[in-house]
């Protein structure tokens, strides 16, 4: 019930959900993250540490399984050159209920920007530069620490 | 040992990983990110303030305070941006 998957393709929305409802599912919560043109950005390339980044998703996942009832918890997350508009990270949960499902869902995502190992670079025209970490993420990751 | 460098540590030190035999004494990340540093050129360049690094032994993210004793495999890289 917990799939991870870190790859080049483009992420498939409507698959990706339906594979999570089976059995007795009564809610699916999800989340998608878009490259954004913020500032004129052309080109968003994201590098992954290849074996650690999986595991790191498999442990938040499996954190959040013995958190939450869940009967899905699903990370996908796109690596290489994306542009404007397309999906960088998808995190689908499927529970009994919808309580579960969302807050599973909210836990994924934060804590994916801050434990797993990724790094943006983005390119605008013939400038490129690395994203720098942010406060807000570690805030967002840190009040699921409770 | 293989040590791996990802984002700018991997632009600036030019290299995505490496084999290196370490002296005595290179026994925890920060001694390990020391003696590359010193190495000059492009390691000082990427490992000069290593607030700045994270690192992870043999796939474990840890403080730069770990040991290294006994590792396979040691990453270094800027804090995480994904998502």
């Amino acid at each position: 019930m917990i799939r991870v998957h870190v790859s080049p393709d483009p992420i498939d929305l409507t698959g990706e959900m339906m594979r999570v409802e089976q059995g007795n599912v009564g809610a699916v919560a999800s989340f998608c993250g878009l490259v954004r043109a913020d500032d004129g950005v052309d080109v968003l390339e994201l590098e992954h540490y290849p074996g650690a980044t999986e595991a790191a998703l498999e442990r938040i996942a499996q954190t959040a399984t013995e958190r939450w009832s869940l009967q899905g918890a699903t990370i996908v997350h796109r690596v290489g050159p994306m542009r404007p508009g397309e999906r960088i990270v998808l995190v689908v949960t499927a529970a009994p209920h919808r309580r579960d499902a969302l807050d599973a869902c909210a836990y994924l995502i934060d804590s994916l920007k801050t434990d797993a190992p990724f790094w943006k670079r983005e390119t605008r025209g013939d400038q490129a530069s690395w994203v720098e970490a942010r406060d807000s993420d570690t805030a967002a990751a840190s009040r699921w620490q409770a | 040992m293989t040590i791996l460098y990802f984002a700018w540590v991997r632009e600036r030190v030019g290299l995505a990983e490496e084999a290196l035999a370490l002296p005595d004494g290179v026994a925890s990340v920060a001694d390990l990110i020391r003696w590359l540093a010193a190495r000059g050129g492009g390691y000082a360049e990427a490992l000069a303030e290593p607030e700045r690094l994270r690192a992870a032994v043999d796939q474990n993210f840890v403080g730069l305070d770990a040991s290294i004793v006994g590792a396979r495999e040691v990453a270094l890289f800027p804090p995480v941006t994904g998502g």
